[in-house]
């Protein structure tokens, strides 16, 4: 019963709740298992919180126990990326700078799950401040790929996708400043979401680039990631970037229809570097929609190319200023040294990994006084002829669609030994966050037996539309339902 | 300062004045000065992880409302931009400030020195946080075993008001700093008290020599906080450079630090240390837009500045010079302009609040909003004289009585019996017995000596303890001897 519980999606689990058939606690219990059973291979998790998701699971019984109406998240066991602020326990950010942080604020996420009754499980891997695409640059743990150990999960995010792809979690919360939640959804085959910029707050999550990040969740159906961003969604007047609109109750989005939506395919998305069996996994994907009566058509958004370098200019720019913050003084790592610039110094020597000090590098020359206009202002020019491209297309198309990566997971050390084909590596993603509209990754078939996803991006505050063409597209397809096999152990509904 | 007679000076200032808001520019802490380290901060001001901030509204209400005192355009479209650099009482190592789109553009004040006015421009003002402060157990950072930081302060919303390098003469600087001081006291956007830090001054001073248009090259003296401070920096750093200059040397482009027990600047660091503060726009925070309702819903709050009042006063019949004395602080002014409610004598009040009130809070260091004579009751004080119940000379003594006991000037002359003698039956019966006592006196008047009678109001004054009515008694003792 327990270890059925646990592969059913957060909709699924909401019913067995509300009909007694199982309890908060045992739901939770059976999540603790699985996490002891299957995360010393993994490594999804980097703090588990088992006595106070269990006191958390007792108190939503009592309620289940006097026939209380449950909200549709009440006593599910979820994780949160451990860079989002969560009061009294340890966030870390994945960095030996914060390994001992235990903030004394929540971030309104967290605020905003716990209000809607969730359990947290616990705090889920990532690359150092979010900064990376294959988990490989957290200072604590090696995330690996459920469906193959060998491969790395995708990142930023890579223990937030795992946990789900393996069960460790009904749901979770990523973090996207360029591609960090859908890639590596993609790369574990679960559906992540990136929402609007502005749409979900950000107050707590602790900055990688302040005007590309955005929280969204990962989980294993469409509907399941309608209900979370339900709940964390809407205006934050704490953070000054969140946009005060017109929340809709996104399930009510889900329909199995797209008829005559207009579906673009930006050819600038299958350039050089996508993997032809990659390719043809979405070739079938749009083939299905538009059997489904969806038009499709290819578009063009010109200024593609120019995405990656203005990415990185941005975000390592706006990264050297929102690390500055550790230096030892306030909390955090502290390194001893003779004086104050020396401890500032040490502290950033020794508490900062070799990616995070390579983007503070680079982003501080960026900004430096007679480059800044050559790299930082361009780049910010650059941000707003992409922004024009979308612009562009949405007044022909309603969804674009595009492999969310161009190659399936790769091995572990395969590209971390060079960092620019690395950030090559993110072309698909990155131009959505600097537009910031929504993307949405849903799981597309598999290459060599690896998952692909297929990414739709759509106009800001639509991540309606998102949904309705995700959820058809899901519901006329089984890629979901399959399931990694871990330990010999076989929990697909579906087959291989 | 012979030396420097044949150079001239040009000199332009950053005024750094704390705006009193109630809570800090981007969070909900109290501004309040001193309280224990560290207890006036949270999160936000604290650089903690994940803190984002919140423009305060009120602080920009407060620099709009400087920028109209000041003349300023208010821009209808402004930004916060991050200026970088790590120093421990920095608590995210960048200052939220503005770089490029400030709030505040070009305006300025008039100063007055010796009759002649002079336009002081102001580029620019600009809206930013205060940073913490350092507290060190040696003397200076690096003298130091040990330092703690208290970041009370980080947060404290600050307008930097620069101005134009328009001043020729540490006279005019001067005149400038109390000019700009009185009006931001006006306004109430700070209470400028510069013994707690809430205004700082950073110098920029060159010298060039006279008749040429080229400008020379300067220094930055920062961080000085008095008046005081400014003048001894800037006639010790007019002096310096006059002595490099005459040296056949060139000045050095720097910035410079006041010591104020040695009484010099000192270098802190040169152009080539300068920092490169990586300023770019601040992503946590939308630009501010300020539309013209905006701005006119402030321009209604503005109080009557200095020179409107001044004028005013003068139009009532003060002397330009009264005029500027009442109106120096804006707290003088309302007392005065509140008394005038109940007393329309202007010229006469001026008088009594330049003279006697002003005294009587000197010496006993008291400010005149803690005066214990309010407005009103001056007012009816003068108000007794004018009605001829007080003289003038009691009038005084009453003052003082009214100041150490608050009390009403009727209250007192009722207690203690002060009114004045007028009436004509008691008088006569006063004036008869003085000129039965001195018949030499009244024989000497009869005989011509107009001297005399100055003697017989003395006696007759002294018999009443200087309570008759002197106009009366002179009126009365005339009839008497004609």
């Amino acid at each position: 019963m327990e270890s059925v519980s646990i592969g059913k999606s957060v909709s699924e689990q909401h019913e067995l709740l509300v009909h007694k058939d199982v309890s908060s606690t045992e739901l939770t219990k059976a999540y603790i298992a699985r996490i002891h059973s299957v995360d010393p291979d993994l490594q999804a998790y980097l703090t588990v919180l088992e006595d106070k998701a269990l006191a958390q699971a007792a108190e939503i019984d009592r309620k289940i126990a006097h026939n209380e109406v449950l909200g549709a998240l009440e006593g599910i066991p979820m994780a949160l990326k451990d860079n989002m602020c969560t009061e009294g326990i340890r966030t870390s950010c994945a960095s030996k700078m914060l390994e001992s942080f235990i903030p004394p604020y929540n971030a309104t996420v967290t605020d905003r799950l716990q209000a809607a009754g969730t359990i947290l499980l616990g705090k889920v891997n990532m690359d150092e401040f979010a900064m990376g695409s294959s988990t490989e640059n957290s200072y604590f743990a090696k995330t690996r790929n459920p469906w193959d150990l060998e491969r790395v999960p995708g990142g930023s995010s890579g223990g937030a996708a795992v946990a789900v792809a393996a069960d460790e979690a009904s749901f979770s919360l990523g973090s996207d400043t360029g591609g960090s939640i859908r890639q590596p959804a993609s790369f574990c085959g679960v559906v992540g979401m990136k929402p609007t910029y502005g749409a979900v707050s950000r107050l707590g999550l602790i900055a990688f680039a302040s005007s590309l990040d955005q929280i969204g969740p990962f989980t294993k159906t469409v509907r399941d990631n309608a209900l979370v961003l339900n709940a964390i969604a809407g205006y934050d007047p704490l953070d000054s970037t969140s946009v005060a609109y017109e929340k809709p109750d996104y399930t009510k989005f889900l329909v199995n229809n797209v008829k005559g939506l207009r579906i673009g395919i930006p050819r600038e998305y299958y350039g050089e570097g996508i993997d032809p069996e990659v390719a043809k996994g979405i070739q079938a994907g749009i083939q299905t929609l538009i059997d489904l009566g969806a038009e499709v058509s290819e578009c063009s958004l010109p200024h593609t190319e120019y995405a990656i370098p203005a990415y990185y200019l941005i975000a390592t720019a706006e990264a050297s200023s929102n690390l500055a913050r550790y230096d030892g003084v306030r909390y955090g790592y502290r390194a001893e040294a003779e004086d104050v610039l020396g401890m500032f110094k040490q502290t950033r020597a020794e508490g900062f990994g070799p990616e995070v000090k390579r983007r503070i590098m680079l982003g501080t020359y960026a900004l430096s006084s007679g480059y800044y206009d050559a790299y930082y202002l361009k780049a910010q020019k650059v941000r707003t002829l992409i922004k024009r491209d979308f612009d562009q297309a949405f007044e022909k198309f309603d969804v674009l669609l595009s492999p969310t990566a161009p190659t399936t997971a790769f091995k572990f050390g395969e590209k971390s030994a060079d960092p620019l084909t690395m950030y090559l590596s993110d072309i698909t993603t990155v131009p959505i966050n600097l537009a910031g509209i929504p993307a949405i990754s849903i799981p597309a078939g598999f290459v060599k037996g690896m998952p692909i996803g297929m990414q739709l991006m759509g106009k800001a505050f639509d991540e309606g539309t998102l949904y309705r063409v995700a959820y058809t597209f899901e519901q006329n397809t089984n890629h979901h339902t399959l399931k990694p096999s871990l330990s010999g152990e076989v929990l697909a509904s579906g087959s291989r | 300062m012979v030396v420097a007679n044949q150079f001239e000076m040009v000199c332009g200032l950053e005024v750094h004045v704390e705006l009193q808001t109630k809570t800090k520019i981007f969070c909900g802490c109290t501004t309040e000065f001193g309280g224990e380290q560290n207890t006036h901060v949270c999160p936000v001001c604290l650089g903690m992880p994940g803190a984002l901030p919140v423009l305060n509204r009120e602080v920009v209400n407060f620099a709009i409302k400087a920028g109209l005192a000041l003349d300023c355009e208010i821009a209808e479209f402004s930004k916060f931009d991050r200026k970088n650099y790590f120093y421990p009482d920095l608590s995210k190592n960048y200052q939220t400030s503005q770089f490029d789109l400030p709030i505040c553009g070009k305006g300025g004040l008039e100063i007055e020195i010796d009759g002649e006015k002079k336009w002081i421009g102001i580029t620019r003002a600009h809206m930013e946080e205060d940073a913490g402060k350092l507290v060190h157990s040696g003397e200076t950072i690096s003298t130091s075993n040990e330092s703690s930081v208290d970041y009370n302060r980080a947060g404290v919303p600050l307008l930097e008001i620069v101005s134009e390098p328009d001043m020729r003469s540490i006279p005019e600087v001067l005149a400038y700093l109390e000019k700009l001081v009185q009006i931001l006291e006006y306004t109430e956007v700070s209470d400028c008290r510069l013994e707690q830090g809430s205004v700082r001054f950073d110098v920029n001073v060159s010298l060039r020599p006279f008749g040429t248009d080229t400008l020379g090259i300067r220094t930055e003296t920062k961080n000085l906080n008095s008046f005081s401070s400014v003048r001894r920096c800037m006639e010790y750093e007019v002096a310096r450079q006059a002595r490099v200059l005459n040296a056949g040397e060139n000045v050095v482009q720097e910035t410079r630090t006041w010591d104020e027990g040695q009484g010099i600047t000192l270098t802190l660091r040169s152009k080539e240390e300068a920092h490169d503060y990586r300023y770019f726009p601040e992503p946590d925070l939308p630009p501010l837009v300020i539309d013209k309702e905006w701005v006119e819903r402030i321009r209604k709050t503005l109080p009557e500045l200095p020179a409107a009042r001044r004028a005013r006063l003068q139009t009532l019949g003060l002397s330009a010079y009264d005029a500027a004395v009442i109106t120096q602080a804006k707290a003088m002014a309302d007392f005065f302009d509140e008394a005038l409610t109940y007393y329309t004598d202007a010229k006469t009040l001026a008088n009594w609040v330049m003279g006697d009130m002003t005294r009587l809070l000197n010496s006993n260091q008291c400010s005149v909003v803690d005066s214990p004579i309010s407005a009103k009751q001056l007012a009816e004080l003068l108000q007794l004289i004018n009605k001829g119940t007080l003289s003038g000379k009691i009038a005084k003594s009453v003052l003082e009585e009214m100041y150490s006991t608050s009390k009403d000037a009727s209250m007192i002359v009722k207690e203690k019996g002060l009114a004045q003698i007028s009436d004509e039956g008691a008088l006569l019966g006063i004036i008869d017995g003085v000129l039965a006592a001195n018949p030499q006196s009244v024989e000497d008047y009869r005989a011509g000596k107009d001297k005399a009678i100055g003697f017989l109001v003395g006696q007759i004054m002294k018999a009443t303890k200087g309570q008759a009515n002197p106009g009366l008694v002179n009126q009365l003792l005339k009839e008497k001897l004609a």
